[in-house]
């Protein structure tokens, strides 16, 4: 009882020792979250074979932002583009008796096989990078979990290194730390880059909305790329109808065989 | 103009491929080889991958042995049922190797294992090759005749069981042996790519001691089969036959061979050979060259899953 009154006392001595009021409008005491909301003019992207690479521009707008908070940066906003995911093995080589062989390898589970990532800043200074593992934001951060059991943790870093490494520089993987612009106060625009080998199917776009380094709000949006022309329907018809494929490429040689030696018959 | 290859996903430029399969398709012609065992190396130098460049270069043998063989049909040079046996061998053999293949492919070890093959292949082939056209050249030079060979000289391959006879060859043979041969020239086709003719030839006139009349045109007849078959199952299989990539090298492999088949008869054999010998030796050189130096990254990444 004692104790409780002691408390009671003390809370209206707090609040005028320290400035507990000024933050009261600009923070959660206004009872409104901040909202975070994307769009895109498409939900589905189609690509011919002759793709070189685009931007995919994501529009965005943050609903009850505090003012103060925007003008001093408080604010960052995150955009990824995740795409499908599938195990991904990564191989070492060594050199056996003079020759170089693939002598160790890795599996990650369910990995995207395309990441492209658009940041206000440095994804590293708007948060710790505990939090950012948690969230699996960021190249860096991605979840890169081994199939199997694999005793030496130091082999795993390794490998997750050389994932990371192989996916930039072929161009999958892809950041840009300033492709997020504010357009003005509360709108943002996120510029994705799509790389000229990006895999179709389902991919995410994902949005995150830090606070002061606190992830307070995010978004999540499919989009589906779709690969057209002749080569995607050779492809599919190749993967689809193996047997008919495989039939069809045997009848073209012939055809071509039998056809030069008609056509270049001496006799 | 480059040109996007479907299967080996990625853009070439039209124009080195025609002439990649113009340049064998000449050779071939000239020499009388299918040519498989220098479009797969090559495609493999051009960055082709080289699951897709075995499988699409068993494609292009089909094509490139078709009008040999209508050729030899009509001169009645092929005997179809030594052929047959030969293919019913072919047929397992490839069935076998396309297994493996895909099994190397799983562990990571394929492209490995086709340079190595290639490497010991090539160079032995080209190191007896130019032995012997140097041997030729010597023989030519000191106008000493060709050594006769003695008809119905036997070995160990006669003592088998199993004997079946021959009319078209005039031979009686035990079935193990053809069997045999025709089994490791189907491995050796669904593994590199290759028709085999040139291990094939070679094998049935020494070691099976067919008459050489018969030889080119029933080894023609069983890589047609062998290769076609390995097509459908690498196309069924490993997905790996590229349509658009072997369409380009089959255009330009058969009218190149046209020209290569009349500049051959026109030059002299030795020394025809000896270039042949050189050329095989150097690809095979590159190849090992590629397997020694160390490469600009020693971790690779490829999509799905690895099994033990």
């Amino acid at each position: 009882m004692r104790r409780f009154l002691r408390t009671a006392l003390l809370l209206p001595l707090m609040a005028l020792a320290f400035p507990v009021e000024a933050q009261v409008p600009f923070g959660q005491a206004s009872g409104v979250k901040e909202g975070l909301e994307i769009g895109s003019s498409t939900s589905e992207i189609a690509i011919a074979s002759d793709f070189r690479g685009a931007d995919l521009t994501i529009f965005g707008a943050l609903t009850n932002a505090d003012e103060l908070f925007l003008a001093i940066g408080q604010y960052d906003v995150v955009v990824t583009l995740e795409g499908p995911k599938d195990y991904a093995t990564v191989r070492k080589k060594e050199r056996v008796f003079g020759i170089w062989m693939n002598t160790e390898g890795m599996t990650f589970e369910q990995v995207p096989e395309s990441y492209s990532l658009a940041s206000t800043r440095m994804i590293d200074s708007i948060d710790e990078a505990p939090s950012l593992n948690n969230i699996g934001v960021g190249i860096d951060h991605l979840a890169l979990n081994p199939v199997g059991y694999i005793p030496d943790s130091g082999i795993i870093g390794e490998f997750r290194d050389a994932y990371r490494r192989l996916k930039l520089s072929n161009g999958l993987y892809q950041r840009d730390t300033s492709g997020v612009r504010f357009v003005s106060s509360s709108l943002f625009r996120a510029s994705l880059k799509l790389p000229a080998n990006i895999p179709d199917g389902m991919h995410m776009v994902r949005a995150y909305l830090f606070k002061s380094g606190q992830l307070i709000n995010q978004r999540e949006m499919p989009l589906r790329v779709v690969k057209t022309g002749i080569e995607q329907a050779i492809t599919d018809a190749a993967h689809d109808r193996p047997l008919a494929y495989g039939f069809l490429c045997v009848l073209i040689a012939i055809i071509t065989g039998w056809g030069a030696s008609i056509v270049f018959r001496k006799d | 103009m480059t040109v996007y290859l479907p299967i080996a996903e990625l853009s070439v430029n039209i124009f080195i491929i025609l002439g990649m399969g113009a340049a064998v398709g000449f050779l071939s012609g000239m020499f009388g080889v299918g040519g498989g065992f220098l479009i797969t190396p090559l495609l493999i130098f051009y960055n082709i991958p080289p699951v897709v460049a075995v499988a699409t270069g068993a494609n292009q043998v089909v094509a490139s042995s078709i009008s040999g063989a209508i050729t030899h049909f009509r001169r009645g040079t092929l005997d179809m049922k030594l052929g047959s046996v030969l293919l019913v061998g072919g047929l397992a053999g490839a069935t076998a190797g396309v297994w493996v293949f895909s099994w190397l492919r799983r562990i990571g070890q394929l492209d490995l294992f086709i340079s190595l093959l290639y490497v010991v292949l090539l160079s032995s082939i080209g190191a007896l090759m130019l032995q012997e056209s140097v041997r030729a050249m010597r023989r030519a030079k000191n106008n000493n005749p060709l050594p006769i060979k003695r008809p119905g000289q036997h070995n160990w391959v006669h003592r088998l069981p199993l004997k079946m006879r021959f009319k078209k060859s005039k031979i009686y043979l035990s079935a193990i042996p053809i069997v045999g041969l025709g089994f490791g020239i189907g491995v050796l086709t669904s593994i590199m790519g290759v028709g085999g003719g040139f291990i094939m030839v070679p094998a049935m006139i020494y070691l099976l001691r067919i008459p050489t009349n018969v030889v080119v045109g029933t080894s023609l007849f069983q890589i047609i089969f062998v290769t076609a078959y390995t097509t459908m199952v690498q196309a069924a299989t490993n997905y790996s036959v590229d349509i658009v990539l072997a369409t380009i090298l089959m255009v330009a492999g058969v009218i190149g061979a046209q020209y290569g088949v009349r500049v051959g008869q026109k030059l002299r054999g030795e020394q025809l050979r000896a270039l042949l010998a050189l050329l095989v030796l150097a690809v095979g050189i590159r190849l090992a060259v590629g397997l020694i130096v160390t490469p600009n990254d020693v971790y690779s990444v490829a999509v799905g899953g690895m099994s033990y």
